[in-house]
């Protein structure tokens, strides 16, 4: 036992993390404000208007972040329930709990954003491209986790059912994404193509990547917020937080 | 429910040194007889099946050519409904009167005891429909090639879909309102089967063959094989505790 080692394994009680999370919130909100005011003045006043699509191309802004965001939140929202399941940590499944609204918000605005860019540019709210068909798959799997998880009354047997059914997702998305692609090309030819990217212009890129640093730091504070409120939950038997002055007052 | 249900053989029970494999044929023989001694449960599926694909053609219109390109998405749609129907009895009654519980108790491996399970509810609802497919498919018009790579797909695809439901129906085990719950978690990890499935009979169809899709439903029914026993495992043992 070294003393000049940080003990990680601290953070990983709810008791140690609660008080630490509520510090870390205010700073996460802080940088979604910073980069969400830098990233929409350089989507709505540096960028360009697009050549073909003309300015409706700007909910590139919100659509690209969230679509990000919604994959990349479901694995790690995988990542801890497994996490939970193997360590028996009960931290570890409250964060895959507490990530699961926030994935499934990312992945709505997603098809939502998409459907009303869809309507301009292809002249049509939806199409069963390969993408919006996986995104719309990894709603459901983000409301069978939740659904999961509120069906069972014992908090950690549903930890633990609802990280099966996250790991077993987990396996299933890359096999979806590639079916549905095969699907999509099989069925119809490329009328519409997705890919614009090479041609996209710096600032664009900059826009989009400066709302994704938005999006991220919003999905972590969100998160958080929604950890402190299930660990309240779950713990609220423990003498600390009985002795926390948001409970006793 | 007033099917006599007969105690689980002692081969599930095995004492040191009885194989492992027995204790499997033993559970398959036992959960077939109960599905002998309730045939009404089996039937119901079956009709189901029929029923639900006689009625796209009365809603879309008899024009041969759209049927035969619908046809095939049909069937295999029907086909997994068919197999969620019978999907929460999987651990159903075992759960209630005890069974279950002594299965997780037993000294034999309880994946293999899933997977005898499994086999059970595959022979009772994926294998009928599998066998009415090709009938079904005449309404469709489909010719003889296609009707054999339908059937052929269904062969390889519905033990996919009896093996991941199983998951589905360990993790919805006593659970509220589990039967809607299950088709929410179920059916998304559903598509990959009905698209390689469907798509193998439309591949036929326009010349391309059918042999890619086969295979990948084979990689898939591979993958559902090696996974599943375990994951619906670890969900019996959280729904037991």
């Amino acid at each position: 036992m070294s003393h000049r080692l940080i003990n990680w394994f601290k953070l990983s009680s709810p008791y140690s993390f609660y008080p630490l999370a509520g510090r870390m919130i205010p700073w996460f909100w802080a940088l979604t404000a910073v980069f969400g005011v830098i990233g929409l003045y350089v989507g709505f006043f540096v960028a360009p208007t697009d050549a073909t699509q003309g300015d409706s191309y700007r909910i590139i802004f919100i659509h690209v972040p969230a679509s990000w965001l919604s994959m990349f939140i479901y694995i790690i929202m995988a990542f801890w329930a497994g996490m939970g399941m193997a360590f028996n940590t009960r931290l570890s499944s409250m964060w895959a709990l507490s990530l699961a609204p926030t994935g499934a918000l990312m992945a709505f605005l997603s098809l939502w954003t998409g459907a009303l860019w869809g309507k301009p540019t292809w002249g049509t709210w939806w199409v069963w491209d390969a993408r919006l068909t996986s995104e719309l798959i990894l709603l459901f799997l983000y409301l069978g986790f939740m659904a999961l998880h509120a069906a069972i009354d014992e908090p950690r047997r549903a930890d633990r059912a609802a990280a099966v059914l996250a790991l077993v997702g987990v396996v299933n998305v890359p096999i979806i994404y590639f079916s549905v692609k095969w699907w999509n090309t099989l069925h119809q030819g490329s009328s519409v193509s997705l890919t614009k990217a090479p041609s996209m212009a710096q600032t664009m890129l900059w826009g989009m990547l400066l709302m994704a640093l938005c999006f991220w730091m919003y999905s972590i504070a969100a998160a958080l917020k929604r950890l402190r409120a299930i660990i309240l939950e779950r713990e609220a038997h423990t003498d600390w937080v009985l002795r926390l002055p948001e409970a006793t007052a | 429910m007033s099917a006599v249900r007969p105690p689980i053989a002692a081969a599930a029970q095995p004492r040191a040194g009885v194989h492992p494999m027995k204790a499997l044929m033993a559970v398959l023989r036992r959960d077939l007889l109960l599905a002998m001694r309730r045939k009404a449960e089996v039937l119901t599926a079956l009709f189901f099946f029929l029923i639900v694909s006689s009625l796209f053609p009365l809603g879309i219109g008899p024009e041969p050519a759209l049927l035969r390109k619908i046809g095939p998405g049909v069937l295999w749609v029907g086909a997994l409904l068919a197999t969620m129907l019978g999907l929460q009895r999987m651990f159903y009654s075992d759960h209630l009167d005890g069974t279950l519980e002594q299965m997780v108790l037993s000294s034999a491996p309880l994946p293999l005891l899933v997977t005898g399970k499994v086999i059970a509810h595959w022979l009772v609802s994926g294998l009928p429909v599998v066998v009415l497919a090709p009938v079904l498919g005449l309404q469709f018009d489909l010719d003889a090639g296609a009707l054999w790579i339908l059937t052929l797909g269904l062969l390889i695809g519905t033990p996919v879909l009896s093996l991941i439901g199983a998951v589905g129906a360990a993790l919805t085990l006593g659970v509220r309102g589990g039967g809607a719950l299950l088709s929410l978690l179920v059916l998304p990890l559903y598509i990959p089967t009905l698209i390689f499935g469907a798509g193998a009979v439309q591949a036929h169809l326009s010349g391309q063959g059918a042999a890619g899709h086969l295979s990948l439903l084979g990689a898939l029914l591979a993958l559902a094989l090696f996974f599943v026993p375990w994951a619906t495992t670890a969900a019996l043992r959280i729904s037991l505790e």
